[in-house]
């Protein structure tokens, strides 16, 4: 996966890298944004910028008056051993879901609970805060996702392989953001299946009758 | 105890300052505030020109030090300059994200007592001070506030450098200083943009692409030490 850092060429916006050091995201586009910094430096340093911004915009606050006791009660807090955060997470097994991923995810690509959705397209949702959601998605390989619009934002980050669209190619570690002006059918690279982590903040919408009734069934 | 962090009060701030005379000397010790006012037209340049003082820059390694000082030898009185300081502050910040005045005291504890827990983990050439702090605490609102889970990426294994370089965080802690000033002369409207996409008025997609602020030195000094850190793991 650290090899594959130098080819990333689609990263993610700068109001998603802001929304992420402000901690205003959706639990599920979280999940994409910490999974791509996890394989992306470029993305890593430039989201240092906005937790910088975050801390001078903290600085440039008001102070407010504390408790008159704030101090000796963070000191006994202290003393009785308050425990410290849990740390970031390590990659424990060579598998291709990074991290961040992996507490979310138990298993491994063969030993996860797919379902699929039709078309040979696989998914498994991940469980988040109900604001928006994030699933897997195993495209076989040469095979296409319906056609889509969106309504909302959706981010697609391959994990695996690589898909196309009308627009351009995403390979691993490449982050698709797609906004409600967005038509597109993205179809799996020959070669291997595609695995994406996708999350959006609104249900997508398919072209066409029968996936849109085929929507109401699967979730997607 | 609870005065705000005047480093020249500071009795552990000396240690580090005496070491880096030298590097200090370099640093223009040109007023900041006043000369620059609020001309929208001439906005750019106007962030190209702002200074860092010596003052500005010495205040914020005396946080550094503090935080090695409790790091090191438990020193309350370091983590009491820190607490006065930065507290009532962390507790502004919750309070704007929308914390009721009692939730964000318990959480400014927490945070501060997390500063003290986690001083071993800061590292000054990868983060300042103020950004590791409002860190911890956007996490601790995002957990108690929102109630979620917070996804971090993986921890990169940062290497042996017993200590890190001092260049390097007294270089960061310039830029940041130049961060804050900039952001302070933003024209009053951008501001208020950015600081309700951090407490969490404004979704994603309302947030401004351009920020007019200048983060590039912080990017490119984050990603050589990137650069460098995977080039020592091959």
């Amino acid at each position: 996966m650290m090899n594959d850092m130098k080819q990333i060429k689609h990263h993610l916006t700068e109001p998603l890298l802001m929304g992420y050091a402000a901690g205003t995201l959706p639990e599920a586009f979280n999940l994409v944004v910490a999974t791509h910094i996890t394989m992306c430096d470029d993305c890593r340093a430039a989201l240092a910028g906005y937790d910088a911004v975050g801390g001078e915009i903290m600085l440039s606050n008001d102070a407010v008056t504390v408790a008159e006791d704030a101090l000796a009660a963070t000191m006994a807090m202290i003393d009785s051993g308050f425990g410290a955060e849990n740390p970031a997470p390590v990659r424990t097994q060579n598998t291709v879901f990074p991290g961040p991923l992996q507490d979310y995810v138990k298993g491994d690509l063969d030993n996860l609970k797919w379902r699929k959705v039709g078309g040979g397209v696989s998914q498994m949702v991940l469980k988040t805060s109900r604001d928006a959601s994030v699933r897997l998605l195993r495209i076989p390989a040469g095979t296409a996702m319906p056609d889509h619009g969106h309504r909302g934002t959706e981010l697609t980050l391959v994990l695996q392989g690589a898909f196309m669209d009308e627009h351009d190619r995403f390979g691993a570690g490449d982050v698709e953001v797609a906004n409600e002006d967005m038509h597109h059918t993205p179809v799996a690279e020959a070669g291997m299946d595609c695995i994406c982590l996708a999350a959006s903040d609104a249900p997508l919408r398919f072209n066409g009758i029968i996936p849109r009734l085929a929507q109401r069934f699967i979730g997607i | 105890m609870q005065r705000r962090g005047d480093p020249n009060r500071n009795p552990v701030r000396n240690r580090f300052m005496l070491s880096d005379n030298d590097t200090l000397a370099k640093v223009d010790a040109v007023p900041t505030t006043t000369a620059y006012g609020d001309d929208h037209g001439r906005r750019n340049r106007t962030v190209r020109n702002l200074k860092v003082t010596a003052e500005a820059t010495a205040k914020r390694m005396a946080w550094v030090s503090q935080i090695n000082a409790v790091r090191d030898s438990k020193d309350r009185a370091a983590f009491a300059e820190l607490f006065g300081y930065f507290a009532p502050r962390v507790k502004s910040f919750l309070m704007k994200s929308g914390a009721s005045p009692d939730l964000a005291e318990e959480c400014t504890q927490e945070v501060m007592a997390t500063l003290w827990n986690k001083a071993h983990m800061f590292d000054p050439a990868k983060a300042s001070v103020s950004t590791w702090i409002f860190t911890i605490a956007r996490n601790r609102k995002i957990d108690l506030l929102r109630k979620q889970r917070r996804p971090e990426p993986e921890d990169l294994p940062w290497g042996p450098e017993a200590s890190p370089d001092q260049a390097d965080a007294l270089g960061l802690a310039q830029e940041t200083e130049q961060l804050g000033q900039a952001l302070a002369t933003l024209p009053a409207e951008q501001r208020k943009l950015i600081e309700r996409a951090y407490f969490g008025e404004l979704s994603h997609s309302e947030i401004a692409a351009e920020t007019g602020l200048p983060l590039g030195t912080i990017k490119s000094r984050i990603r050589l030490a990137l650069d460098r850190l995977r080039h020592a793991m091959k």
